[in-house]
């Protein structure tokens, strides 16, 4: 089999994989080395795929033959598929060629478990290895730790990748049970626990000695399917902050569920992968990490799955209607935060600008605040923006009538089931 | 007030000239003409000659307003806004009279065009450091882009830092101009035509490969054209090698990229780059690398 038949099978078992940002490693060039990961600060995207996602690293698996046997995953043991394996010398050399070409930042490397979790990681880490001493590879790499691979070998792994990730597959044990029967909770979360604790030892290492070997410089990050099992977003959530919390990873990813087998435990094949809610769930991924908002204020008990209609921070606003309107001149960038129609950027620029002079309206607009969102929830100077409604429930059919622009319309047709009109 | 236009050569350090003469003489330029595109006017034209001190003074002023301000400025000069000079010259007249101050008046009409013309080539840059693609051609790399700012003097760190051992041109055919780096050393020259020769067996083979795995890691069930263009502005397909024909994947044809949008054309003449001798004909001998 050639080096092209490979590729194509190994990236088509890859595609389902969400990860794909090369941001949080900064590594400056080096004489005789290939590459950095400097410009990785930001995140660097080479390309976009036909279905809008970032193409940022050359994503492929080691080999799709695998032992395992959950029901989700196109590459378990029992699904009648071609199989292949890359050659570590293969892999490296395409993945050096792509760099030198800059068509990618690096490589994501993952892999079916072939023989043995132990055996499979070894294969990884000889090809990283190529990578790294042969070809002196100084570009981003990302490697998946494989749940029941020896310490070791993860320590390993970690020494020569930027980042590493363990999936959790199915955000709770009852899936795990009935859809990955080889997996459990506790294998996924020990490998998960033990970089997580490699990389706080490495960082007290680091203080110590200066040279010391970096692990992960880019840390952990993991993915979770979404809808294949009935898990709710708030449990989802939930776990996402857990994560962030405990286990200190840099990225949650999610990837709605696209039905590739059929099976009476799964939903049915011609099942519409569930877009619209992992949108929601990465929009309130943000909110958890760069808005300062908790689990628990997006969604509780009597409301456990977001509102289709609107965002989940208008959704937020909306409950909370004593909390507006936000005098923007003399906000904190805390409180700024949770307008709508106000990011980070603007949030920036806002309390830069308002220290020269106080700002109106007409300003906001200028500096980036998306009005249309933002007008119902802030005062400029004590004011309410001219003509503004803010009765709850027209600010929801204006806010709703926003956001269904901007779905795809499929999305649309969805959401017009809850349309009022 | 007399109306009256300056002409300088087209470079910044000719239009921080104009700004010095223009307060020299106490007047305000009516517009400003480079002097590669001259047009015919009704108003009288001054010419202002390039002096580097005068330049040199400007910058350093700017730079004790503030470094942000001098940065705009550079930059700014850089962008490809219609009225570029006379956004700037609005910009610092306005920054030498009220001071510091304007640079945190967001809004201010003195500061926010620059600021959008500025934010437009910032963009541009960071998708490029991504959309550029290269190809071989025995041991060195060559590339072409077509952007719209001119983007090479801010591209020029982050691919001589990362590809710190390679030979390689990256031509900008918009404005007709080629980054060219050496290990430990580079140069922006113009270039008026450049032209990739047909690739090799291997070049033309990792194409291919490119191209595959592109198509392949689409996931079908998630078409969505609509959202790639978003992130994606078609104007950058026709550099970009998955989106070549047919022909760009063979070895040892004369394929060229698309080059339909290209504005000087590519005779196969003139700087052209043979089969025979290939890239590492080009540049011309640098004549003094930075």
């Amino acid at each position: 089999m050639d080096v092209m038949e490979k590729l194509t099978i190994l990236t088509d078992a890859a595609k389902y994989d969400a990860a794909c940002t090369s941001s949080g490693a900064s590594r400056g060039s080096r004489a005789g080395y290939i590459g950095n990961t400097s410009s990785s600060v930001a995140g660097c995207c080479h390309t976009f795929s036909a279905d809008g996602r970032c193409v940022t690293l050359l994503k492929v698996l080691m080999t799709n033959c695998c032992v395992y046997d959950c029901k989700y995953c196109v590459n378990r043991c029992s699904n009648d598929t071609r199989r292949a394996a890359f050659t570590p010398e293969e892999l490296a050399d395409l993945t050096i060629q792509f760099y030198r070409r800059n068509y990618i930042e690096g490589l994501f490397l993952s892999s079916g478990v072939m023989v043995s979790p132990d055996y499979t990681t070894e294969r990884m880490i000889r090809c990283l290895e190529l990578l790294r001493y042969h070809y002196r590879f100084n570009g981003y790499i990302h490697a998946k730790a494989i749940p029941g691979t020896a310490p070791e070998l993860v320590q390993r792994l970690g020494l020569l990748a930027d980042r590493l990730s363990v999936n959790i597959e199915l955000p709770s044990e009852r899936g795990l049970q009935t859809l990955a029967p080889n997996k459990t909770r506790k294998a996924i979360f020990r490998p998960m626990g033990l970089i997580t604790s490699t990389l706080r030892e490495n960082k007290e290492e680091l203080v110590k000695y200066r040279h010391a070997p970096r692990f992960a410089p880019a840390g952990q990050s993991t993915q979770m399917i979404i809808g294949a099992t009935p898990d709710s977003d708030r449990h989802i959530l939930s776990l996402t902050q857990a994560l962030y919390d405990k286990y200190r990873l840099k990225r949650v990813f999610f990837s709605a569920y696209v039905p590739v087998v059929e099976n009476t435990l799964l939903p049915s094949p011609d099942t519409k992968p569930p877009l619209l809610r992992e949108h929601r769930l990465y929009q309130a991924d943000w909110l958890l990490r760069f808005y300062g908002f908790r689990a628990e204020e997006l969604l509780d008990e009597d409301d456990p799955n977001f509102n289709p209609l609107v965002d989940p921070k208008c959704s937020w606003a909306l409950k909370h209607p004593a909390f507006f309107p936000v005098e923007v001149n003399t906000a904190s960038r805390e409180e700024l935060l949770r307008v709508p129609g106000i990011g980070t950027v603007s949030t920036r620029r806002i309390l830069y600008a308002r220290r020269a002079r106080k700002l109106e309206h007409e300003d906001l607009r200028k500096l980036g605040v998306v009005m249309k969102r933002a007008q119902y929830f802030i005062t400029c100077k004590g004011k309410i923006l001219d003509g503004v409604c803010r009765r709850p429930d027209s600010i929801l059919r204006n806010l709703a009538a926003l956001e269904r622009a901007a779905l795809p319309a499929s999305e649309g047709e969805q959401l017009s089931l809850f349309d009022p009109a | 007030m007399v109306e009256v236009i300056y002409r300088y050569d087209g470079s910044l350090e000719g239009f921080l000239c104009c700004v010095f003469d223009s307060y020299v003489n106490k007047e305000v330029p009516w517009a400003f003409q480079d002097e590669a595109h001259l047009a015919q006017s009704l108003f009288p034209v001054r010419w202002v000659g390039t002096d580097l001190r005068h330049a040199q003074r400007i910058l350093v002023s700017l730079e004790k307003i503030d470094p942000w301000a001098r940065e705009l400025v550079v930059k700014g000069f850089l962008t490809c806004a219609a009225d570029r000079e006379m956004i700037l010259y609005r910009f610092i007249r306005a920054l030498y009279s009220v001071g510091k101050p304007l640079l945190r008046q967001l809004s201010d009409d003195a500061l926010l065009p620059l600021l959008k013309a500025v934010r437009h080539l910032d963009g541009e840059v960071h998708l490029l450091k991504g959309f550029v693609r290269f190809s071989e051609f025995e041991g060195m790399l060559a590339g072409e882009i077509r952007p719209k700012n001119r983007v090479l003097p801010l591209l020029r760190h982050h691919f001589c830092s990362r590809m710190y051992n390679e030979t390689f041109l990256l031509y900008d055919r918009t404005y007709r101009e080629a980054l060219v780096h050496q290990p430990g050393k580079w140069a922006i020259l113009p270039l008026e035509e450049f032209r990739m020769a047909a690739p090799s067996a291997a070049e033309a083979q990792y194409r291919r490969l490119w191209k595959r795995f592109y198509d392949t890691i689409e996931i079908k069930e998630r078409h969505n054209p609509k959202l790639r263009r978003t992130h994606m502005p078609q104007r950058y397909w026709d550099t970009m090698t998955e989106f070549q024909d047919e022909s760009f994947f063979l070895a040892g044809t004369d394929a060229l990229p698309a080059s339909a949008g290209d504005p000087g054309g590519t005779g196969p003449e003139a700087g052209a780059l043979s089969r025979e001798r290939p890239a590492a004909s080009l540049p011309p001998a640098p004549p003094s690398l930075h």
